[in-house]
Parts: structure tokens; C-alpha cells; sequence
């Protein structure tokens, strides 16, 4: 039998050779470096947090002083004299976004419907390769051809020719979103609705993608945010303009083009303006992502 | 024979009351309501549609190249492979050499590296690995934030906040402390390389950040269980259980930050000087590709001058392109194919 | 009225392999027939070819002739208008998450462009009524979604979206596999009622489910079908042995 009341170490016999007592603790050495490391990792992250902060804190502290009616439904005046604001280019940009979106949203869609319903296959891998090859381009190189695409067929700039150039920053983030939003949706789904004698179109619009809506229109509106506050493709397509336009077959003013002439110019008029114009940039690019969120929300039924 | 294990199923099943069975038949006339025969054309159009859309991204892409490619077909006959080590960018005398924005795209990008590495790693060490679970929504988000600001507002920030910064305080450091180094020297303007390179810094630390993240929360955590279970602290088990076996991922991640870098066009048009020279000094001005095409495109009298810029624009796509694949290639190794949040 | 269902020398193939085998079936209309037999054997695959849904799956192949009354399943007719005619229920009860329970229920209507409010009206009713969810759900067919409801009642939800397109046919897929024994029951007693007006085809795992609903049943085994015969017969006195072992447990 036994003896239970021996120390379990000598009861296994002679075979353990390590009492407790002589396992060294973790070296000095170690716990410094562990809490070194530590404290680094703390102060990266403190160290990128601090130009977040500072932007938001300048932009609001040296734009918000800036922003009143006058500068938001005037145009710019001329160099020398206070005032005017950035309203053509708050419409302009508007605009441009506008055409972008009514180009962009509807091939982006179809692309990603078309990657997850009919692209489970060898064309549809070469697709998605090209969308992920187009999402890296420099946006100033998508600006170069639609500047060879349409400014110069019409030998003008346009909104158009700057929309052009935005849908084509925006279908490939669109196509991806969609198709892996889609691809959520359970095969089960689509099943129901074909078993009751639903077209696979009809499935497929009305069910699929209906069901994956709210994921859908995130994905719109990410693609939409990134493209709003793009500068380097209008430089050459919209091109900039001080006063109203309205026709298609001219220059066509925009926020980010506003900004950015303003704060390379030598005018501290237009330094201010330039803050204020970033401002309600950065304003509106919020604004208009939550507003759809809410909507979405809306549409919603209790329990789905 | 029949085998006794099973209970003798019962057929007589009650009757179910009779008045009932009269609402069963759904009929609201003596013809179902779905009529007609069901055509096949729709569906048929319906996904020629869908295809002719997944078609249009392809187009587009070689769209792109035949743009690129003939307008600079031009220079490309005047000038050769020359144009790519000349640094004569004279557009009076129609020479170009497309070296000094070469070379200040380069530098620019390598010293936004350099900064932001040890900077992304260390946010996304910290969040994915030491930051308690509820800091981690709030501190991925503020890191997420720094990618939504449009990189002209980066710019604007850059020559009024950052430039003053770096004329007062750290370029007059640097010189003084790295000056012998004869990459600090000349008068501290502010605008100049450092300036390009610190702003393009901050840009691309929450891709290289958010794309580690991924990587890091792909180890599988028997990997962490196995280095704590040895012994090691947790500085030692993120090292040899989580970072090592991300390596591939991390690489791709920086490359991916890279590849952003090369590209980005305005913050650094506006503060790097716009002046195309190649020196040493961090300080001097410089120009990138990016830089002379948003800067002088409009610019451009003629034909040569215009196809010039237009070739440089085919470089950076095609460099672009191969280190965007490259890093996408080595990303995709570590996290196999699992979905990724889109990168926007 | 239900119509009758022949099946005429039906193999079905997935790519290269084979699943069916030769199976020759007729069943009789305003009946229920039951398909037993282990998992594997085919008896959803079979199903699934009366209303042509194993083409949802790439690489599905058939061969054989199917005849829903006197329409040829695969000669006479599309896919779309086929399965009109033919209703089928899950195995797992899936209704639409982003609809209201009405919008379930019509469902099949509407999107075939039908709009007319009050005979969608009376459709839904009928249709709930026949599934016997009507008295629980008749408070909120327009505020609760299709997915809020217990399992029991998502299945009779989904039954009633079946029903609304008013078909001759339901198939039905282990419908009861995934419910409780009370909703299980619920859903029993359903098609004890529904078979007079249907004809109605359940795959069930279940032995003394198929005892308890229906009169005819035929027995699967690796793709084949083994015995098909009254309901009685097989449970009591079957003619092949591996029938007999099966319905007595001695495998599956």
C-alpha cells in the first residue's frame, strides 16, 4: 500500500533530480526587456495617436473661425480682397461626386454581383485579381487617363471628365465589398426562392442582394469617402474654377482643388480659407456616410 | 423473420375534424393565380449583364495601359531607356530625364519607412497583443481614423503645422547632432525631403498598421501558448510565438505601405519643394514622380514635354503595380486566402 | 387536387460520380409518400431532382425521365415554372430575414409581378391558415420579420410560403429534423391534413415518421432504391432483407 503521507517527489523515487528551490527566477535581464518593450509599444502608439489629435484640433481651431454664411455661399473674390468663400466649390464638388457615384456605383455593383453569382470560376479569379491590381494605382495615374480619355476627345475640362476619373477610383473597392457581402448571404436563401419558382434574376436582385443591403451600401460608402477627398485625379480633369459654372463643357470647381490652391498660394486670406475649406471637407465626408447609415437603419424591420 | 425491437407501427392515425380540411386548399378561383409561360430571355440578359460588368473592370485596367503606353510613345522614341537615368529635366531645351524624381520618389518613400515601421508595429503589437479588450474597438478605430483624412487636408496640416515645426526645432537638432553625417546639412528650409518623408510617415502608418493587425490575429494562439508554456515573458512569447511566424505577413504589409507611399501625390507635392535636383541632404528640396505630374501637367506646352511627363506616369503605374502584387502575394501566404476587410 | 409524380429509369451524377441508380418510382397523387434509408443514400438527391434543385449545384448531371402529371420535368418545361408547380420545404427552415412574415408568405407571388392587394391578402390568410400558423402570427404579419419566429414556426412559415404559390406537389426534406417534438408534431399533423388536397413527397431519417404520415414508402440504400410499398408492408413484413434490416435497426 502506498505511504500517502511521504512527499510525493521522494514517493516517485530516486528518478527526479530538480528540487523546487533551485529553478531560477526569470532573469533580471529578461523582465527589463519585457517591460521596456512594453513601455516602447505604449509610447508608438501615444506617438501616432499625437498627429491624429493635431489635425483634428488645428482643423477645427483655425477653421471654424472661418466658416459663416459668406463663406459658404459666396465664390471666391479676387486676390487682394477679403472675404468670398467656397460655395462653387462645395456644389462643384458635389457635382463631380454626383456623376462619380451614378458611373461608379452601378458597374461596382454589377462587377461584385457578378464575381459572386456567376464568378465562382477561373474568369471570375481573374477579375478579382484586376480590381485588387486596379485599387493600387495611383490616383494621380487614373487622373492622367481620364485626362486622355476625355478632356482630350471633348478638348476641354469638366465635371464629368473628374467624375470619370472618381468612378474609376471607385469600382473596384465597390466590386469587392459587394461580392464578399454577397457571398454572406447563405446558399439556403437563394434556395427558398428558387424552390417557389422565383427567376434567378429575380433571386438574385430581389433576395440576395436585397438581403445583403446594409453591407452593400457600407461598402458604397467607403469607396464613396475615399474618393471625396481626392485632389490628384481633378488636377487635370475638372481642373479648378474660381466662379459658378454649370455647364458640362467647362472647368469645374472643386473642395480639394480649392484647398489645395489656397495653401500652396502666398495669401493669408487664402490660408484661412484653405483651413475653413478642409473643415467642411472633412464635415461633410462624415456627414454624408452617417446620414446613409441612419437610412439604412430605417429600412429595417424588428428582429431581421 | 421479423425482429421484435421496434414498436408495431399504428396506421389507423385519427381522423382530423372534418370542417377543417374545407380552408386547407389555398384557392381564391378555379385557376391558379401564376399564370402564363415563363420566359428564359431575362435571366439569360440578366447575366450577360453581370458579366459584361465583370468584363469592364478587366477593360479598365487595359484601359490604363494603352493610355500610359501611347501617350508616351512620343517620348519614348526621343529618349529610350536614357530617360530613366538622365537627370536633365529642362523643358526650354526639351530635354528629360526622368532621374531626380526617380530618385526623390525613393528617398522620400524609404524615409517614410523608416519612420513608420517601428511606429506601425508597435500599434499593432499593442493592440493585437498587450492592450486591454476594452481599449482595443476604440484604438483600432483612432488608427482607422488617420486613413479617412484626404491626404490634401495631410498637406495643409503639413506647411503650416509641420514645416514650421521642423525649420524651429528639428532641423536645427539634427544638424547640430547627425550633422556630420552630410544628410542633415544645408539651411533648414522646413519644406525639403525630411519633410516630404515625415508627412508621407504618417500616412501610410494605418495601412502598414491595420494589414499587421490582420496578420498578427491569424497566428493560431496555440503558437503564444507554446512560448508562455516554456517560460517566456510576454515580450518573448510575441517574439518567437507571434512575430516569427508572421514574418512573411509583416514584410507584405510594409511593402503594401510602400506601395502607397510611391504614389501618394498631394501632401507631398506640398511640402517637398518641387525642385528637380538630386542631393544628399535630407534637407534640400526635392521632386517625385507623383510631384511633376500634378505640378506641371497643365503646364505642359508640347507634345514631347507632355509625353514625358505621361512616361513617367507609366513608371510609377508599373512600379506600383509589381510591389503592390509582391506585397499582396506575400500577405496573402500568412492569412491564406481568410477575408480581409477591404483596403480602402 | 394533387397530380401524380413518375419517375422512369432516373440516374443523377455530381461530376463523375454517381448518385442515383436507376430509379423507377410512381407516386400517387393525394398520397404521402415517405423516402427512408442512412444518411448518404440519396434520398435528398432524389428529391431534389423532381423539382430540378440539384442544378443549383455545378456539375450536376441527370439522365432518366421525370413526369409531374403530365409535364415533363426536363423536356416540357423551365426550371422556373417547374418548381410553380412544385413546392418544397427545407430541412432547415429558411425564410427570407429581410421580409415581414407577410412578405414571406407572399413572397412567391409578388416577385412573379403579381400585385393586386386584396388577392395577395387572401392568399397570405389561406396560406396561414393551412399551415396552421395563423392564430399566432395573424397580430403581426407586417411588424415581425420572417426570422424573429421560434423554429416550429419559421418551418410552418415556410410551409405557407410553399402553399401560397398554390402547387400540386410538396416535397418536402427532412422538414422535421431540426425541431422539437411538439413543433415536430404540429408539423406531422399538418400533412396528415395537407395530403388530401397535395401530394406530398417527405425524405425523413425518421422510421416512425414515415409510419405515422405516410401510405406508401420507399427505401433508399447507396443511391438505389430498394423497395417501394405500402407503408405497412415494409414496416411489417418487407420483402427484401435489407429492408428488414434496416426498419429493424440492425444498421443505418
Amino acid at each position: 500500500m502506498p505511504d500517502t503521507n511521504s512527499n510525493s517527489a521522494a514517493a516517485m523515487g530516486p528518478r527526479t533530480s530538480i528540487p523546487q528551490a533551485s529553478i531560477p527566477p526569470i532573469s533580471l535581464r529578461r523582465r527589463v526587456a519585457d517591460h521596456v518593450m512594453t513601455g516602447i509599444s505604449v509610447l508608438t502608439v501615444l506617438l501616432v495617436l499625437v498627429p491624429l489629435f493635431a489635425i483634428f484640433a488645428y482643423l477645427v481651431y483655425k477653421g471654424i473661425g472661418s466658416i459663416n454664411i459668406a463663406f459658404l455661399t459666396q465664390t471666391p473674390k479676387p486676390v487682394g480682397e477679403p472675404g468670398g468663400g467656397m460655395a462653387n466649390a462645395i456644389v462643384g464638388s458635389m457635382v463631380i461626386l454626383g456623376i462619380a457615384s451614378l458611373l461608379g456605383v452601378p458597374l461596382g455593383i454589377g462587377a461584385g454581383i457578378f464575381l459572386s453569382e456567376y464568378g465562382r470560376n477561373r474568369y471570375g479569379d481573374i477579375v478579382r485579381f484586376v480590381s485588387d491590381v486596379l485599387n493600387g494605382v495611383p490616383s494621380i495615374v487614373i487622373g492622367i487617363v481620364a485626362y486622355g480619355l476625355v478632356v482630350m476627345r471633348q478638348k476641354h475640362f469638366s465635371a464629368l471628365a473628374g467624375g470619370v476619373a472618381l468612378a474609376i477610383m471607385m469600382i473596384p473597392t465597390i466590386a469587392r465589398t459587394t461580392e464578399q457581402m454577397l457571398l454572406l448571404v447563405p446558399q439556403a436563401i437563394r434556395e427558398a426562392a428558387y424552390g417557389i419558382g422565383v427567376s434567378r434574376w429575380r433571386t438574385t436582385l430581389s433576395i440576395t442582394l436585397r438581403t445583403a443591403t446594409s453591407g452593400v451600401i457600407t461598402g458604397v460608402m467607403l469607396a464613396f469617402a475615399r474618393v471625396a477627398g481626392e485632389t490628384a485625379p481633378l488636377l487635370f480633369t475638372a481642373f479648378g474654377n474660381q466662379y459658378w459654372n454649370w455647364k458640362t463643357d467647362q472647368p469645374t470647381a472643386a473642395l480639394s482643388l480649392q484647398i489645395f490652391t489656397y495653401a500652396i498660394s502666398p495669401f493669408d486670406e487664402w490660408h484661412r480659407q484653405a483651413w475653413a475649406g478642409a473643415l467642411v471637407l472633412i464635415v461633410l465626408i462624415v456627414a454624408a456616410v452617417a446620414a446613409v447609415r441612419i437610412a439604412v437603419r430605417h429600412g429595417t424591420l424588428a428582429g431581421a | 423473420m421479423s425482429n421484435q425491437a421496434l414498436p408495431r407501427p399504428r396506421f389507423n392515425a385519427p381522423e382530423p375534424e372534418r370542417e377543417q380540411k374545407a380552408a386547407l386548399k389555398v384557392e381564391t378561383s378555379t385557376k391558379p393565380l401564376l399564370q402564363g409561360k415563363v420566359s428564359e430571355i431575362p435571366d439569360a440578359v440578366f447575366g450577360w449583364a453581370m458579366r459584361l460588368c465583370g468584363l469592364a473592370v478587366v477593360a479598365l485596367l487595359g484601359l490604363i495601359v494603352y493610355q500610359l503606353v501611347v501617350g508616351s510613345q512620343l517620348s519614348w522614341h526621343a529618349f529610350g531607356w536614357k530617360f530613366f537615368w538622365q537627370s536633365d529635366w529642362n523643358p526650354v531645351s526639351d530635354q528629360y530625364g526622368a532621374l531626380p524624381f526617380i530618385y526623390g520618389t525613393i528617398v522620400s518613400s524609404l524615409l517614410a519607412l523608416i519612420i513608420a515601421v517601428p511606429l506601425s508595429l508597435g500599434v499593432a503589437v499593442f493592440i493585437t497583443e498587450m492592450c486591454p479588450t476594452g481599449l482595443r474597438g476604440i484604438l483600432s478605430f483612432t488608427t482607422e481614423l488617420l486613413a479617412a483624412i484626404p491626404s490634401v487636408v495631410y498637406g495643409l496640416w503639413a506647411i503650416f503645422v509641420l514645416v514650421p515645426i521642423l525649420r524651429q526645432y528639428v532641423q536645427p537638432f539634427l544638424a547640430k547632432t547627425l550633422g556630420w553625417t552630410g544628410l542633415f546639412s544645408g539651411p533648414p528650409y522646413g519644406i525639403g525631403m525630411l519633410a516630404a518623408g515625415v508627412i508621407l510617415a504618417i500616412m501610410i502608418i494605418p495601412i502598414i498598421s491595420s494589414i499587421t493587425r490582420e496578420v498578427l490575429t491569424v497566428v493560431p494562439q496555440h503558437q503564444r501558448e507554446a512560448a508562455l508554456a516554456l517560460g517566456a515573458t510576454r515580450w518573448e512569447m510575441i517574439r518567437m510565438g507571434v512575430l516569427r511566424n508572421a514574418r512573411a505577413g509583416i514584410v507584405g504589409a510594409i511593402i503594401l505601405g510602400l506601395g502607397r507611399a510611391l504614389g501618394e501625390t498631394m501632401a507631398v507635392t506640398m511640402v517637398i519643394g518641387n525642385r528637380p535636383e538630386i542631393a544628399k541632404s535630407l534637407f534640400a528640396p526635392g521632386y517625385t514622380m507623383a510631384s511633376v505630374l500634378a505640378n506641371e501637367f497643365t503646364e505642359a506646352t508640347g507634345d514631347l514635354y507632355l509625353s514625358a511627363l505621361i512616361e513617367i506616369g507609366l513608371a510609377l503605374f508599373f512600379v506600383t503595380i509589381v510591389v503592390n502584387a509582391l506585397a499582396r502575394l506575400m500577405v496573402w501566404s500568412v492569412t491564406r486566402g481568410q477575408p480581409s476587410r477591404s483596403i480602402a | 387536387m394533387g397530380v401524380g409524380i413518375t419517375v422512369e429509369h432516373l440516374n443523377a451524377f455530381y461530376g463523375k460520380t454517381q448518385a442515383l441508380f436507376d430509379i423507377n418510382i410512381t407516386v400517387l397523387a393525394n398520397h404521402a409518400t415517405a423516402l427512408i434509408g442512412p444518411s448518404g443514400c440519396g434520398k435528398s438527391t432524389f428529391i431534389r431532382c423532381l423539382n430540378r434543385m440539384h442544378e443549383t449545384i455545378p456539375e450536376a448531371r441527370v439522365e432518366g425521365e421525370v413526369r409531374i402529371g403530365d409535364l415533363s420535368v426536363y423536356n416540357g418545361t423551365s426550371a422556373t415554372q417547374l418548381r410553380r408547380r412544385v413546392g418544397m420545404v427545407f430541412q432547415k427552415a429558411n425564410p427570407f430575414p429581410t421580409m415581414s412574415i407577410y412578405d414571406n408568405v407572399a413572397a412567391g407571388l409578388k416577385l412573379n409581378g403579381f400585385r393586386n392587394r386584396k388577392q395577395l391578402d387572401e392568399v397570405v390568410h389561406k396560406s396561414l391558415h393551412a399551415s396552421a400558423l395563423w392564430d399566432e402570427v395573424k397580430d403581426s404579419l407586417h411588424k415581425k420579420s420572417g426570422a424573429s419566429l421560434s423554429g416550429g414556426q419559421q418551418q410552418r412559415l415556410c410551409i405557407a410560403r410553399a402553399l401560397a404559390v398554390q402547387p400540386e406537389v410538396l416535397l418536402m426534406d427532412e422538414p422535421c429534423s431540426a425541431l422539437d417534438p411538439i413543433s415536430t408534431g404540429k408539423i406531422e399533423e399538418l400533412i396528415f391534413q395537407l395530403k388530401e388536397q397535395y401530394t406530398i413527397v417527405i425524405v425523413t431519417h425518421n422510421m416512425q415518421q414515415a409510419a405515422r404520415v405516410a401510405e406508401f414508402t420507399g427505401f433508399f440504400l447507396l443511391g438505389k432504391m430498394i423497395e417501394f410499398d405500402k407503408t405497412e408492408k415494409i414496416f411489417t413484413n418487407p420483402s427484401d432483407k435489407r429492408t428488414e434490416d434496416y426498419v429493424t435497426g440492425r444498421f443505418g
